[in-house]
């Protein structure tokens, strides 16, 4: 009975919450990209996160961007060979790859990697008041330590994309060519003859979006924090950590939708 | 000066002034409101009512830019340090040099270790603040409070989560800095016998007001049964008031 | 030393991750912007059913260039389309182009047959001799009944 009472109570305040931290997200991306404006630009921050978001994806992206080509070729191979188009699969790989599946698999990738970590991090920083410090050093928080982390994964993400899809293109060959033994000249002539230059922009337009979402939901889950009333500390971390990887993964994903049907 | 969390007051008419030089120990126990009034002395809340000037300057209605300005010449050491995680004790300890003054990296450098000296933590320059001890990351927080000489130096809970004999030493450290520099301090503390160490004068906090202030004779001699008891370390006083008892009691069942 | 390695293996990080998105751009991608070393031709024809924009060209059968464009004249009712040829490559002004099918269901292409004229195209020069796509139904029709009253 209280239960059915309460209800559009709290059906109202969850939406309530819900539409005010929407609004905080946005005031916190307005702040930290204002900053871009405001000199110095922490320069030594920056390299240090394009280390980490970057250089340090690197290894898992390369396998798995590996993998993907091939497992895509064995897949298309299988379907095309019973239409007799086998020459398709450079193209049908290459497309799939370059329109999809690389931005899509190097942003789980990163979300995996670097937006947990760095929520997590985020999140400590505040419950240990370093965020506090920060202010009473008179050091900007969002130009010392927002702005970097979120151009690193803005920078990082499409050049991570690029090389998920050459690498994937390479095992896609490996499957096609060398263990089905198509004709290597079809695989890539008919590739490099289907894929656009739309297609290519397509997809760095796709990995610029998916960096920022993926850094900004784990800064702002990491830096709001301490606005969670019912968790605190070290669980309250952990809570938001969760939160933000499940997040990006959704908003990332619904994107890639929007996106890809603005272009088509 | 009046403080509020959403409608709840916790801060009333709160109101008092440190000299120059001078220790100033804010004392109360948990629930006082005695962090609010430091993150309100230190801007990072403004109040909902009064005023709270600072070097002459009523941060209350000063822009962010003068803020920034006003900062750099007061310190803060945090409870934990609140050192940043990510970088090694020195580069801590230089950040606010590196970041608000334009000196070369050699007198960075001189100034860190001299200040690092000071706190006896010479030689742990190139560790990370999670290699440190609970003692030694509230001496490296201190040494990042004080590397820019500020007029006006803020300290949280200096002695809290140590064990009494580092707790000593920090009080002789802070005792040694105000010698050496010639700081205005304001400390946050819940611990009486540091407390009446280094106090020049206390203010006793009680439920967000101003329950004492004086000279440390003075609240020791305080006739006022709330400060007797923090003294004493007795309980507080429980008043059941019978008619709140029976709502709280009956709030979750309509 | 770790300042120097940390900024060594960013700094290979962004070469290598430029690099690739340049081979992307350029090589994948077709490039987009005309270059200096190309020239543009226009051909028309009654009928580009099947053309594709970013289909090649071909000469003697091997693929020289593109098509890059394909539009309506709406007075003429024909199909414009600009075919992109690197510029060593003289057409001269009386070859052929028409549309052919690579295989039965492949992708339709032009196909350039060179003629024996002394003047070369310029840019933007019109190819006039032109053949449509060619399609099975009207091959077939015209059998039945041209070839039949012959």
């Amino acid at each position: 009975m209280e239960g059915l009472i309460n209800l559009p109570a709290s059906l109202g305040r969850y939406s309530i919450d819900i539409v005010s931290s929407i609004g905080r997200a946005a005031v916190f991306l307005g702040l930290t990209l204002s900053r871009l404006f405001h000199w110095p630009f922490p320069l030594a921050e920056f390299i240090k996160q394009l280390n980490f978001v970057g250089v340090r994806t690197l290894p898992v992206l390369l396998v798995a961007g590996l993998f993907t080509g091939m497992v895509v070729a064995l897949q298309f191979y299988d379907t095309l060979v019973r239409f007799g188009s086998v020459d398709l699969l450079g193209s049908a790989v290459a497309l799939s790859l370059i329109r999809e599946l690389g931005p899509v698999m190097a942003a789980l990738m990163v979300i995996a990697r670097v937006g947990s970590a760095s929520c997590a991090e985020i999140g400590i920083m505040r419950n240990e008041q370093q965020f506090d410090a920060l202010e009473c050093m008179a050091i900007d928080v969002y130009r010392y330590l927002m702005l970097p982390r979120l151009l690193a994964a803005i920078v990082a993400l499409p050049m991570l994309t690029a090389i998920f899809d050459l690498v994937g293109i390479g095992g896609g060959y490996v499957v096609g060519v060398l263990i089905h033994g198509e004709s290597a000249g079809a695989y890539i002539n008919g590739l490099i003859d289907t894929v656009t230059i739309n297609d290519v922009l397509m997809g760095v337009i796709k990995s610029l979006v998916f960096g920022l979402i993926i850094m900004w939901i784990a800064l702002v889950n990491g830096f709001n924090v301490h606005l969670n009333q019912s968790l605190s500390g070290a669980e309250g971390v952990s809570h938001a950590t969760t939160t933000a990887v499940v997040l990006s993964a959704i908003v990332m994903l619904s994107f890639d939708f929007i996106i890809g049907s603005l272009m088509l | 000066m009046n403080a509020h969390y959403g409608d709840r007051q916790v801060l009333h008419n709160v109101n008092f002034s440190v000299a120059e030089g001078e220790i100033m120990v804010v004392m109360g126990g948990s629930g006082s409101g005695k962090s609010t009034l430091l993150k309100h002395l230190l801007g990072l809340q403004k109040p909902s009512s009064g005023s709270i000037s600072l070097l002459n300057q009523n941060i209350a209605e000063l822009g962010r830019k003068q803020m920034m300005a006003l900062r750099r010449s007061m310190g803060v050491a945090f409870q934990g340090g609140a050192l940043l995680s990510s970088m090694s004790v020195g580069d801590n300890v230089k950040l606010p040099l590196r970041e608000n003054t334009e000196l070369d990296e050699n007198t960075i450098d001189i100034m860190a270790r001299l200040k690092l000296e000071l706190m006896n933590l010479a030689g742990f320059e190139d560790l990370m603040p999670a290699e440190l001890s609970g003692g030694m990351l509230k001496r490296a927080g201190l040494a990042r409070a004080v590397i820019m000489d500020p007029k006006i130096l803020f300290f949280d809970e200096p002695s809290a989560g140590l064990d009494p004999v580092t707790s000593v030493e920090l009080d002789e450290l802070i005792l040694q800095l105000r010698a050496a520099l010639n700081m205005t301090m304001v400390i946050v503390t819940h611990e009486l016998e540091s407390a009446f160490k280094i106090a020049d004068r206390i203010t006793v906090l009680f439920d967000g007001e101003v329950a004492a202030m004086g000279t440390v004779e003075e609240i020791k001699n305080s006739s006022d049964v709330r400060i007797q008891n923090l003294i004493n370390r007795k309980p507080r006083d429980k008043v059941v008031d019978a008619d709140a008892y029976l709502q709280r009691l009956t709030a979750g069942g309509t | 030393m770790r300042k120097l390695y940390l900024e060594f293996s960013v700094g290979l990080f962004v070469v290598l991750g430029l690099a690739a998105l340049f081979y992307m751009a350029v090589n994948i991608g077709g490039g987009g912007m005309a270059s200096s070393d190309e020239q543009t031709l226009v051909a028309r024809f009654d009928s580009a059913s099947g053309l594709k924009s970013g289909g090649f060209v071909e000469i003697s059968g091997v693929r020289v260039g593109k098509i890059t464009s394909i539009t309506l004249d709406a007075e003429a009712f024909e199909a414009v389309v600009s075919l992109r040829l690197p510029k060593g490559i003289e057409i001269p002004d009386d070859s052929i182009a028409s549309i052919r099918t690579a295989g039965i269901i492949g992708d339709r292409f032009v196909k350039i047959t060179p003629g024996g004229s002394d003047l070369p195209l310029e840019e933007g020069e019109e190819i006039i001799e032109t053949e449509s796509a060619i399609s099975i139904e009207e091959l077939i029709s015209k059998y039945m009944f041209e070839g039949g009253s012959e």
